[in-house]
């Protein structure tokens, strides 16, 4: 029997790391994350999880509690939001370069000032050169499913690097959904058991972490990341597809998700639960005879650079959808990412959402005409700016 | 090579960081002048200022990172700070 509750995101992020039984948690609550740290501080207050609650008094010493725990070789856990995940920026960097797999649930928000708690990517994305996986789910059951995953995909013994799960503020964390709940043993015989064999502070077997790099190692060791994040391609791809083996789920190849692309001369691309909303529209204008293509971004980092190039081979027109901009430049994170890489194409910059402003189906409509009629190559657009 | 996440599984080995790779002056100590009180050697703190078997002072050029306490330390100008040459 198949086991389905009706969910918020916050909650399918907290069943997933009790699912995965994670050791110790440390988090400190941050709108739209906190329903989540409620569930999993109720999880262990029942008896239902057998973990460590760490309280913490903010988002710098949630993530270094978490490094410390991970250090150990625990199984560890956290998740946060925007100005939270901003306040843990320093410490993002030391997870990743002391190669620590923590998992992290962020719930994708707007940063200040003005202060706005609604949706949009540009935390996640101020983070994306600290050296994180960074994975993007577009409802709450792929939310649940990745980070199964993530914990497999951290703790692979040639990657060992945080993982940070992205699910939209409100629109996943807050909405309701379906969720198809596995069995624990189903999960915990998937994930497996993580034995540290770099990281494990013992007291009969002592070690240095996060020492010293003087100029004439640290380069090696942010190559080293570099390196991980290359080999995260195929882990990530290949732990994909074991999970749709084992739970009979697939979400593309893992690291990018193509819909109705082979059929289409324009194709949107972006991340998160858009991809919702413009899998709709493509299905709409299908039923006109009228064929668009989604590309949806699961894995922002590692970026599947050739992935892409491959999946857009037929493709004339690209619009790249970004929840986020770099101010100064005009351009959000994934156009200037994807950009280069289709320098034979017509590629178009929109900017949408920010701040929880709504996208709606008439958007999506409004920028295929626009990538199709006026739009120039490389141009940059805001959509629903009030003038 | 470094370890993953630069983990050092043999405690007390920073040793191997050759503080030295920075410096821009460097300490050229006179043992003809120098009257052994140990100034240089007490003050000295990277601690590779030590007296070797006949009781000369020498620096340890992999570790000194040339602050120059050294020189000022020293009672009858024994040491002498110039440009590091690369
Ligand atoms: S210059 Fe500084 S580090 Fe070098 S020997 Fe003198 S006191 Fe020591
Ligand atoms: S401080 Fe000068 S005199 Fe004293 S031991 Fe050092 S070099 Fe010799």
């Amino acid at each position: 029997m198949q086991n389905v509750k009706v969910i918020t995101g916050t909650s399918a992020a907290a069943e997933a790391a009790k699912l995965a039984d994670v050791d110790v948690i440390a988090a400190y609550p941050i709108t739209p994350q906190t329903t989540s740290v409620e569930k999993l501080a109720e999880f262990v207050a029942n008896g239902e999880l057998n973990a460590e609650y760490i309280k913490v008094e903010s988002e710098h010493s949630a993530i270094s509690a978490c490094v410390g725990a991970s250090a150990t070789g625990a199984r560890t856990f956290t998740a946060t939001s925007s100005q939270g995940l901003a306040l843990m920026h320093e410490i993002l960097f030391a997870a990743a370069g002391m190669r620590m797999p923590i998992v992290m649930m962020n719930a994708n928000r707007a940063l200040s000032a003005p202060i706005n708690i609604w949706n949009d990517q540009q935390d996640s994305i101020s983070q994306r050169d600290t050296g994180w996986i960074q994975l993007y789910a577009e409802n709450n059951q792929e939310t649940l499913d990745l980070i199964i995953q993530a914990f497999k995909i951290a703790e692979n013994e040639n990657v060992l690097l945080p993982v940070m799960v992205n699910l939209d503020g409100f629109i996943l964390t807050h909405t309701v959904e379906p969720v198809e709940i596995p069995e624990k043993e189903k999960v915990l015989n998937f994930v497996g058991q993580y034995e540290p064999k770099h990281a494990y502070l013992r007291p009969e077997k002592p070690m240095t972490q996060g020492a010293l790099g003087d100029p004439e190692w640290y380069m090696e060791t942010r190559y080293d990341v570099q390196k991980a994040q290359d080999v995260a391609l195929n882990v990530i791809k290949d732990i994909h597809d074991k999970f749709a083996e084992k739970f009979g789920r697939a979400y593309g190849n893992g690291l990018i998700e193509s819909y109705n692309i082979e059929n289409a001369e324009t194709v949107l691309i972006t991340m998160g639960s858009l991809c919702g909303t413009i899998k709709d529209v493509i299905d709409e204008l299908k039923a006109e005879g009228k064929e668009y293509g989604l590309l949806k971004i699961i894995s922002y980092r590692p970026l599947p650079t050739e992935e892409i190039k491959e999946a857009l081979k037929g493709a004339k027109n690209v619009a790249i959808l970004d929840k986020d901009i770099s101010l100064g430049l005009d351009k959000g994170a994934l156009f200037t990412d994807i950009a280069p890489f289709l320098k034979d194409k017509k590629t178009v910059n929109y900017i949408v959402g920010l701040g929880g402003r709504d996208i709606r189906k008439a958007n999506i409509k409004e920028i295929i005409e626009h990538t199709e009629n006026e739009a120039k190559d490389t141009e940059t657009k805001w959509i629903g700016l009030k003038e | 090579m470094v370890n993953k996440g630069t983990i050092i599984y043999e405690p007390g080995n920073s040793i191997n960081n050759k503080t030295g790779s920075w410096r821009v002056f460097k300490p050229i100590l006179d043992n003809d002048k120098c009257i052994k009180c140990e100034n240089c050697y007490i003050f000295c703190p990277e601690g590779c200022i030590q007296p070797d078997e006949n009781g000369d002072f020498k620096i340890d050029y992999d570790y000194c990172k040339g602050c120059l306490i050294c020189e000022e330390e020293c009672p009858v100008k024994a040491i002498t700070g110039i440009r590091e040459e690369k």
